[in-house]
């Protein structure tokens, strides 16, 4: 669940209070908010520049238009990331209308959940790298994944979202946002070896 | 008395032990294995890695055409209703076809996101 202090949580729920009661400038001070995670959301699942600008618009866009009906006990961000990943899968799904990519999961062939590198990292693999190389690090792994595994990845571990909002945001079980979630870690692990581990350790085929 | 854990039950249970979301128990036996079992602990340790570079990385900024263009489109589509409303009010038939479902009740109508 994403972190919030009580005096935030107070704090956005007076804004969007006012947003709700027509101030214009309290729904802009909630885009400044959101904008840049919004954006790396729809960056993240549709890998496509072009729609991911149509998504953070389509996606605040809604969020204005349907003000009136979001209830202020939940909490506005996770709301807003509910329409932005409805947006980006809509996107997806157009692009990737032929049978090439599949939203479904992935045939199990037991292979995704092997793990192979075990190799100690450094202690601070971040450090090893600028920050723009480690963002195409880790940026390219996310794609490497497949779309039913980055999805549930990016919301649980980028946007910090709870296994329960995921499940709902993707209409999908907890039980699959749990064994998407593992997949989806261990291969980004096993991606990122290559990347953050200790020079001269060996690498060694495993179980 | 413990029964011992395989690597491939530890796996299973990587999870929940790195969200810290399961009972004293499970984490009891989790935390044997990953003390005694050498792989399983380079498996934890670089996954637990591999989350707090993610969490780590800030998001960039969005590009300033891209937030104008936002802007804009915004403003106008405020200013747009602001007119509505200040207009002679009149039944609108707005509120009943809000098929973007963007209200809690999501996933919206007819729209399955991941199955």
């Amino acid at each position: 669940m994403t972190q919030t202090t009580p005096a935030e949580v107070f704090d956005e729920t007076a804004l969007v209070e006012r947003a709700k009661s027509g101030d214009t400038g309290a729904f802009t001070e909630l885009v400044s908010r959101y904008e840049r995670k919004i954006y790396r959301l729809a960056k993240h699942i549709t890998q496509n520049d072009e729609d991911a600008e149509d998504v953070l618009q389509e996606a605040f866009m809604k969020a204005y238009s349907h003000l009136d009906g979001f209830q202020l006990q939940s909490k506005f961000y996770t709301w807003l990331v509910r329409i932005a990943v409805n947006e980006a899968l809509m996107k997806l799904r157009k692009r990737k209308s032929s049978k090439e990519v599949s939203l479904d999961e992935p045939t199990d062939t037991g292979e995704e959940q092997v793990v192979r590198e075990i190799a100690v990292w450094e202690d601070d693999p971040e450090k090893t790298y600028s920050r723009d190389e480690l963002r195409g690090i880790l940026d390219s792994a996310v794609e490497s994944l497949k779309p039913a595994f980055r999805t549930v990845f990016v919301l649980r571990d980028v946007e910090e979202l709870s296994t329960e909002e995921t499940a709902e945001a993707l209409n999908i079980s907890i039980p699959a946002v749990k064994s998407r979630l593992l997949r989806a870690r261990l291969q980004l692990r096993e991606k990122l070896s290559r990347f953050f581990k200790r020079k001269g350790d060996d690498v060694f085929a495993y179980m | 008395m413990t029964s011992l854990l395989t690597c491939k039950e530890f796996l299973a249970d990587l999870n929940d032990y790195l969200d810290e979301c399961c009972g004293t128990e499970v984490r009891l036996k989790l935390e044997k294995h990953v003390t005694e079992c050498p792989n399983c602990w380079v498996v934890c340790d670089t996954t637990k890695k591999t989350l707090k570079v993610y969490k780590g990385m800030e998001p960039q900024e969005v590009p300033e055409p891209l937030k104008s263009r936002l802007m804009a489109a915004l403003e106008q589509k405020m200013a747009a209703d602001k007119g509505k409303k200040q207009a002679p009010k009149q039944k609108s038939g707005d509120s009943s076809q809000e098929s973007g479902g963007c209200g809690q009740r999501v996933p919206p109508a007819g729209h399955s996101p991941l199955k």
